[in-house]
């Protein structure tokens, strides 16, 4: 009996485990239509991105777009119903290979949205390209990512080649700083989008540091920003290290304008940084909820919150998909369809240029004011 | 390294708050090397529980900044209660569950740093798993606030605002680092003259020198282990707060990079050794801090592990190399 209930325990625990991850993608998409027409491909669209760990809330504000995406879809063709597949990377680049393999081998998935990050995209868009299954990223904004000659690689949002020069404009023009002092994370994006900030700023960047993901710690990075005198500091990273960086900055007494990109635009940066993310400035080729009043609306009525970073790139990126769907695409037909594609979403014209880039591109700048995340309007 | 020498003060005090920190835990691998020989990897995971019960206390209390004196006593004194007892009942759970079967099962010691290292996963996916727990027994809508996200960061309300006391070299100490400087050594002032003068602490120099004579002589083998597992958490728990006050976020892994440099802050003073554990981690918050002035802060990690080698180099047990057993009273 003992030696059962050793066995039996962890079973039940990662049963437990399974079944709620299940019911989390089961209880917003509708499970498979049942028989459906003979016509019905029975298909599936993927999301690829962190849905557990700390970037969670970053894959899970693209998977409400998606869904609700869903809903609409299968709203109008209840015979033949899509269902949304789950690849969780958590964000990280190892568990990415395997995941896009999984995808790959599931041949009713006909289109992936994402990955989510830049560092899971580099990873394993390559498997996609190889594999011929379309991905649409509603969030990764490493420029380089468009650069690998990646057939099946489309972006439904700017780059960093674009945010990076806004953040440094609203540096430059709105904060008005003349010492900046630049950190990044050593990650894909992070990195990739402060070089893009450095080289921009030229002699006004007065000093750099290169900080670890995971890291708690930020001492010595906070004695190099204070003892710099910078009256700014640009972060590429994401929010897990940036809430306790900021946190430890404030407790040092540095009173700059701190200012970050896409990554750190989730809710728990506030809920951890709390009183010391106020004033913080967020850079996003995302659009504000206000802007696609109708899909705000919409989203807001299924979640009760507002639409969030990337819902609705998220929201778009699946009806892309799904539109090719309609239109009778399988996987292999499916790239040409969305290259070919030119039609108004929610967040922008929806169209990409022969490297799979947003043809229509938009910076905004948000602010932390009274712990939520406002937009402060267009970086132009 | 201009930035080095012109900040000097800075770094330095900055070192120390977190070598502090890793001292205090280094002490929980110390003992329990000394009385067992045995690398208790699950210790990073007694520290991050203290983390949680110190920062759910905060929350209970309704800690907020800009509170009194009189209030934020009695908030860091409970977060002390609530973490040297979560970390404490870890320690000597981790103790019953995870290796006194096996010790009475005479297993050799490598089955006991597998399980070692079983218990830390289990207890860090234990707490980076409790929205699923709450739910699962029905008590989500109570606890929410406290278990919310359980995979991401907890940040703690910012009971104790820094303030800066005095200045030295162009470095303002606040009020956080004298009270983590001074807590910390305080504490293991404590715990030295408890090891050194105490019959318990007796108890755990003679098993650490001698089981069997110890066991000849009337010492309850068991009972020590247990004492010793149990500082070793208590002293977990105190590191925890000092975390908190300094650091102030957390996260179910927040153990796992703490722990091993702890580890290899008791492996650097000369693991099993006490006092070595105190110099170790304050040596290698220092070191980490300097290196990240001169060389980057990407390379923290790599300047503190190549010290270690160096020293491992060169004097194999660690700098007071002495272990707990040998240690005169």
């Amino acid at each position: 009996m003992r030696s059962t209930l050793k066995f039996a325990v962890p079973l039940a625990v990662a049963a437990l485990a399974l079944g709620a991850c299940g019911t989390k993608g089961g209880d917003t998409a509708t499970p498979p239509a049942s028989g459906g027409a003979a016509a019905c491909g029975n298909y599936k669209i993927g999301m690829f991105g962190a849905l557990t760990g700390p970037n969670a809330n970053l894959g899970i504000y693209i998977q409400n777009g998606v869904n609700l995406a869903l809903d609409d879809y299968n709203k109008k063709h209840a015979d033949c119903k899509v269902t949304l597949e789950n690849y969780d990377s958590q964000g990280d680049p190892t568990q990415a290979p395997a995941l896009a393999k999984k995808a790959i081998d599931d041949k009713k998935v006909v289109g992936i949205v994402g990955p989510a990050f830049s560092g899971e995209s580099k990873a394993a868009d390559p498997a996609f390209n190889e594999a011929g299954l379309v991905t649409i990223t509603p969030s990764a904004t490493n420029p380089k990512l468009a650069d690998n000659g990646w057939k099946t690689f489309f972006r439904a949002l700017g780059n960093d080649a674009t945010q990076g020069p806004a953040a440094s404009k609203y540096i430059k023009d709105t904060v008005k700083s003349t010492k900046t002092f630049v950190i990044d994370d050593a990650s894909e994006y992070g990195k990739g989008l402060a070089d893009i900030v450095r080289s921009d700023l030229g002699a006004q960047v007065i000093g750099n540091d290169t900080i670890q993901q995971k890291q708690t710690d930020f001492s010595a990075s906070v004695t190099k920003v204070t003892s710099s005198g910078a009256d700014a500091l640009f972060f590429g990273g994401y929010s897990p290290e940036a809430a306790p960086l900021i946190k430890q900055l404030r407790d040092a007494g540095w009173k700059g304008t701190f200012v970050v990109a896409d990554g750190v635009k989730d809710q728990s940066f506030i809920d951890n940084a709390k009183d010391a993310a106020e004033g913080t400035i967020i850079t996003c080729p995302c659009v504000p909820a206000d802007v696609a009043p109708d899909f705000q609306t919409a989203y807001k009525a299924k979640y009760n919150e507002d639409p969030n970073t990337y819902s609705g790139e998220g929201y778009d990126s699946a009806t892309i998909l799904l539109d090719g769907i309609a239109a009778g695409k399988d996987r292999a037909s499916m790239v040409d369809f969305v290259k070919a594609y030119d039609k108004k979403g929610v967040t922008k014209q929806l169209k990409f240029d022969a490297k799979g880039e947003s043809a229509d591109i938009k910076v905004f700048a948000y602010k932390v004011e009274g712990g939520k995340i406002v937009s402060v309007g267009e970086i132009k | 390294m201009q930035n080095l020498i012109d900040n000097f003060f800075a770094y330095t005090i900055t070192g120390l708050t977190i070598g502090a920190v890793y001292a205090l835990v280094a002490l929980g691998y110390t003992l329990v090397y000394g009385v067992l020989r045995l690398i208790n990897f699950a210790h990073s995971e007694v520290f991050m529980y203290g983390t949680f019960a110190a920062l759910w206390v905060v929350m209970l209390l309704g800690g907020r900044p800009g509170a009194g004196v009189g209030q934020v006593i009695f908030w860091v004194a409970m977060m002390f209660v609530a973490a040297m007892a979560m970390s404490g009942f870890i320690a000597v759970l981790l103790e019953r569950v995870a290796y006194r079967p096996l010790r009475k099962r005479n297993a050799p010691p490598l089955i006991a740093l597998i399980s070692a290292i079983g218990a830390s996963f289990v207890l860090a996916e234990i707490m980076g798993l409790r929205s699923r727990i709450t739910s699962w027994v029905g008590l989500d809508d109570n606890l929410r606030d406290y278990v919310r996200n359980s995979r991401n960061n907890a940040g703690m309300p910012t009971i104790i605002a820094p303030q800066p006391i005095f200045t030295i070299g162009g470095y303002h100490v606040t009020n956080v680092d004298v009270f983590v400087i001074v807590g910390a050594i305080a504490i293991m002032v404590l715990l030295d003259q408890f090891v050194k003068r105490s019959r318990l602490g007796r108890g755990i120099r003679a098993v650490a020198m001698d089981p069997e004579s110890a066991a000849l002589m009337g010492v309850n083998r068991d009972r020590v282990i247990q004492v010793t597992f149990l500082v070793g958490g208590v002293m977990a728990g105190a590191a925890a707060v000092f975390y908190m006050l300094k650091i102030g976020i957390t996260r179910y892994d927040a153990g796992f990079i703490l722990g091993v440099k702890a580890f290899t802050a008791a492996v650097l003073g000369g693991i099993g050794n006490l006092r070595g554990a105190l110099l170790g981690g304050f040596i290698l918050g220092l070191a980490e801090n300097y290196g990240s002035a001169v060389v980057g802060s990407q390379w923290k990690d790599v300047v503190a592990f190549v010290l270690l080698i160096l020293i491992l180099l060169f004097r194999p047990t660690g700098l007071l190399g002495e272990s707990l057993g040998k240690a005169r009273a």
